[in-house]
């Protein structure tokens, strides 16, 4: 149970890093929507619209480092197994 | 007598051509390209959003653009931030308080320091600003740009013209009690604001 928790963990964290990266490696705060520039050619205004997307962000990766830590220590409540030859 | 009659008349007939040749522009845009972009700096990153529920109606007359005045209103619940909990923070009593003032409001009263140039006019628009239910006197730096017979090209079949305005200017949170005790180095006091909205006068 042990093990399994620290694997867990350490799935978590790296998980969470992999898709931070891969999804832009975003410095703000998460986001669920993206803006999309619209224009209008015949008054040139610039509008936004928005499309669902999502942008993990800083909070992201520490919600995920959080949870790592906690199943890391929650595994230490556990006594390691120790096998004993009969 | 006939002379006052006919000075009466030509009153008239000038008020009348004046108001004859004043419009009335819709901004309520089908299209939903007006918006009121607004961003307030923060530490991790600048709270930026947009706004699209935009309303209201502005009297234009190309011959006298400074004679201008109109009603601008933004429907509260329109505004949106990308992460969905500063929304709800956004939207909650104490910053916007949506349920409770569902629209932010801009009436201009008056053109000041008006400036044309072909189809656009630069001046200060004097009015007032009503957000969360508090109204402050505002000056604001407005651009008109007067687009003749250019309605059916964004909306088909409808034969008109359309008037484009541009805005950037800022308030002060604490001004409109939007979340005034939130601390300064955490969310700027200051919210930028541009609007850039459209409005059609159909013939």
């Amino acid at each position: 149970m042990r093990r399994i928790l620290q694997i867990l963990g350490a799935a978590i964290v790296l998980g969470a890093v992999v898709t931070w990266l891969a999804l832009g490696a975003n410095r703000g705060w998460t986001k669920t929507t993206v803006p999309v520039k619209i224009v209008d050619e015949v008054t040139g205004l610039e509008g936004e619209t928005y499309k669902d997307g999502f942008v993990p962000g800083v909070d992201f990766l520490a919600g995920a480092v959080l949870t790592g830590g906690l199943l890391a220590g929650v595994s230490l409540l556990f006594s390691r197994r120790t096998k004993t030859k009969s | 007598m006939k002379k006052q009659i006919a000075t009466v008349l030509l009153a008239s007939s000038f008020t009348f051509a004046a108001l004859a040749e004043s419009q009335t522009f819709d901004f309520k845009d089908p299209k939903g390209v007006n918006n009121a972009v607004f961003k307030l700096d923060a530490p991790l990153e600048a709270i930026n959003g947009s706004a699209n529920g935009i309303s209201g109606s502005v009297n234009f007359d190309p011959e006298n653009p400074g004679a201008t005045k109109g009603k601008i209103v933004v429907a509260t619940s329109s505004l949106h931030v990308p992460n969905p909990m500063m929304k709800e923070h956004l939207h909650s009593a104490q910053w916007l308080d949506v349920k409770q003032h569902e629209e932010i409001t801009f009436e201009a009263k008056e053109l000041k320091n008006v400036k044309t140039n072909g189809d656009k006019t630069t001046a200060d628009a004097v009015g007032t600003l009503t957000l969360k239910g508090n109204t402050k006197d505002m000056t604001i730096p407005v651009t008109l740009t007067f687009l003749k017979d250019k309605l059916s090209l964004r909306v088909p079949n409808l034969n008109g013209d359309l008037l484009v305005i541009r805005s950037s200017f800022t308030i002060n949170r604490s001004d409109f009690g939007i979340n005034p005790g939130a601390p300064k180095d955490k969310v700027s006091e200051e919210i930028e604001l541009t609007l850039s909205i459209a409005g059609a006068a159909a013939k």
